[in-house]
């Protein structure tokens, strides 16, 4: 096992990070064009009235000033409102964001099952022609982008086959993944093409280590040797290409969910920016910047599960 | 010196073991014939690519990339080489282990050593996880590792690289096999690692009365270990006997030139000799005998025929058409040197 001085070194890694991504969206922010308190104000609103939202806002103070409340703020969860939603941003995030989670989850969870066995099969079977159309497809699936994936699969097995639902989201957990199949696909399909190239590399590189052979010659069967030897082995470096890219599908949620329909926070990112919702656009970020934080996270106690040697802190 | 009484364990016989299609193989070891004694040490010698490493693969049925092999692997009157993968499990690791050059990439860096060991254990015995942790202990002091017992846990890259070939070795010996098969063992070690780690394997096999068959390029190795000599060239055998005889009266032009490139008595800055040329590629072996393209002494005959490995002495084989003009060509060097 890790130990503790380890994870809570690792925990201690967020505080940095965590810092520099609230200055990044604070300046963001302040930097864009156009005045947060005109495009706040009504149309007919007069310049005392800008100024009194100014100064609500605390815009009328320095920057470092404006930095602190915003820190201050958002670590006791006040986000702001959102202009657009009329509503706390944290209450409409939160109300978004469990759509957003299981679509991602369940576009990982079709993206490893996808590919694990087929990179296996495909490693098991190098220079063959099961690999080579295993690899042919999956390129294929890397060179196109997701939502192009996305408007095919809708075509094909929505439109005309009528075997999924065009777009929307279900009320049970089946009806979710009922609802949800084409575009966790259509992400899962890019995720498990690098996935594929990945393991399969790293499989072939792993069955012809010296400690490979060393388990063979120990006379142990082959099911041990696969799944004591060589897979765990081959998953050193392919969890860490699953965490980024798990970082990867969820910005890329902002054209999935807009293809598809789907109420989650991408498509909420995507409307916030539109109406010029600043409230709302500072607190996505954050919170995409939190999901991406937490998912390098646990990707990093995973692979410090994996593999001793990470775990020195 | 092993004793006449002392009976075969292994025997070799026309081992041949080849890779690619039928038509045109790759032929990596070639008619290779010998046997090991119970508490003998045999050394296998040769250059990088003479198939010394596949010969010890062949045994055990773990050649990869995937080859064919042919001839008789007599153990224990069975012949592996006949054996399917499921009844050639039992005798690995069981009856016959094998140990690996690279202390530093043989152990799986992600599994404790306890485990490693253990893993063995379970797989051959009928011991419980408590049993199998004492004897993992055991095998552990056994092989001299200080604090054994706290070590079980620790992971590879905890260990030296001398500690991690003993803990190979360990490993090998958790079912105690009467036939240790140990590729390069020292190559990857220190000087002073390389002595204790061929002591450590010579009173293995004298305590235990296992035979051992050690693969090396290394003449001192050699010397210092073994028994018993085979030399090999381009997958096959061309000389063979008691390590005096080898190394004190070598009759193959190969094993000569082999043994005059060792360094001694010289004085400082005199050239070292080496045999010219570089080893053959198995592609482009000819008929006759494989070291022809090399050797000092070739005539018509060696390129076409293939000499047979005839007995010069008692347990001393030698395959070569001129061995009289070797002899007098090493010695007229030596005399000049």
């Amino acid at each position: 096992m890790p130990s503790l001085s380890y994870l809570v070194a690792r925990l201690l890694q967020i505080i940095p990070t965590f810092l520099l991504v609230m200055v990044f969206i604070f300046l963001l922010v302040r930097m864009l064009p156009g005045d947060p308190a005109i495009a706040m104000a009504e149309a007919k609103a007069t310049d005392a009235q800008v100024v009194q939202i100014r100064r609500n806002l605390g815009l009328d103070q320095p920057l470092p000033v404006q930095f602190m409340v915003f820190v201050k703020n958002t670590l006791s969860g006040d986000l702001g409102r959102s202009i657009m939603m009329k509503a706390p941003v944290s209450e409409v995030i939160l109300s978004r964001l469990p759509t957003t989670i299981f679509l991602s989850l369940y576009a990982v969870a079709l993206a490893v099952l996808l590919a694990g066995p087929l990179a296996f099969l495909a490693a098991m079977r190098a220079n063959t022609t099961t690999d080579v159309v295993i690899r042919g497809v999956f390129q294929v699936g890397l060179s196109m982008p997701v939502f192009y994936i996305g408007l095919v699969l809708l075509t094909v097995l929505a439109a005309q086959l009528r075997w999924f639902p065009v777009g929307g989201y279900g009320t049970t957990f089946l009806g979710n993944l009922h609802h949800l199949m084409l575009p966790a696909l259509s992400v899962a399909l890019y995720t498990s093409a690098i996935i594929v190239r990945n393991l399969r590399a790293s499989l072939i590189e792993v069955l012809d280590a010296d400690y490979v052979q060393f388990a063979r010659a120990k006379g142990l069967t082959p099911r041990i040797v696969m799944t004591r030897h060589v897979l765990r082995n081959a998953l050193v470096s392919t969890v860490t290409l699953l965490g980024l890219s798990i970082g990867n599908l969820m910005s890329g949620t902002l054209v999935t969910e807009t293809v598809f329909a789907i109420p989650g926070v991408g498509r909420l990112m995507l409307e916030a920016i539109f109406a010029r919702d600043y409230p709302l656009i500072q607190g996505l970020t954050l919170t995409f910047a939190v999901m991406v934080s937490v998912v390098f996270l646990l990707t990093d106690v995973v692979q410090s599960l994996l593999d001793p040697r990470l775990r020195k802190s | 010196m092993s004793e006449p009484r002392q009976h075969t364990v292994l025997e070799l016989r026309y081992l041949r073991t080849e890779f690619g299609s039928r038509e045109r193989p790759l032929i990596a070891v070639d008619d290779v014939s010998f046997s090991v004694k119970a508490g003998e040490i045999l050394g296998l010698v040769g250059e990088s690519g003479s198939g010394k490493s596949i010969t010890l693969r062949s045994i055990l049925g773990i050649v990869r990339p995937r080859g064919r092999v042919g001839g008789e692997i007599l153990w224990k009157g069975r012949d592996l080489a006949a054996l399917d993968e499921a009844a050639l499990r039992k005798v690995r690791g069981r009856e016959i282990a094998m140990i690996f050059q690279e202390p530093m990439s043989s152990l799986n860096p992600l599994l404790t050593v306890g485990l490693q060991i253990s893993e063995n254990l379970a797989t051959h015995t009928d011991l419980d996880a408590r049993a199998r942790k004492t004897k993992a202990v055991e095998l552990l002091e056994m092989v001299g590792i200080p604090a054994a017992r706290n070590r079980l846990g620790d992971y590879p890259h905890e260990f030296s690289g001398g500690m991690r070939q003993r803990v190979m070795i360990a490993i090998a010996l958790a079912s105690n096999p009467q036939l240790l098969l140990a590729d390069e063992p020292t190559t990857a070690l220190d000087v002073t690692i390389q002595d204790q780690i061929l002591r450590l394997i010579q009173s293995l096999s004298r305590d235990l009365g296992m035979a051992v068959i050690l693969v090396t390029h290394d003449m001192g190795v050699v010397a210092q270990t073994c028994d018993r000599v085979a030399v090999m060239y381009g997958g096959r055998l061309c000389e063979l006997g008691t390590t005096t005889q080898v190394i004190g009266d070598a009759r193959h032009p190969y094993a000569l030139g082999l043994l005059r490139s060792i360094p001694r008595d010289v004085a400082p800055r005199t050239p070292l000799y080496s045999i010219p040329g570089a080893p053959p590629s198995l592609s482009a072996l000819p008929p006759g005998c494989a070291f022809t393209a090399r050797c000092p002494v070739a005539g018509l005959e060696c390129g076409d025929v293939r000499p047979p490995l005839a007995a010069v002495g008692q347990h001393h084989q030698v395959a070569c058409h001129r061995r009289a003009e070797a002899l007098a060509h090493f010695r007229q060097h030596e005399a000049a040197s």
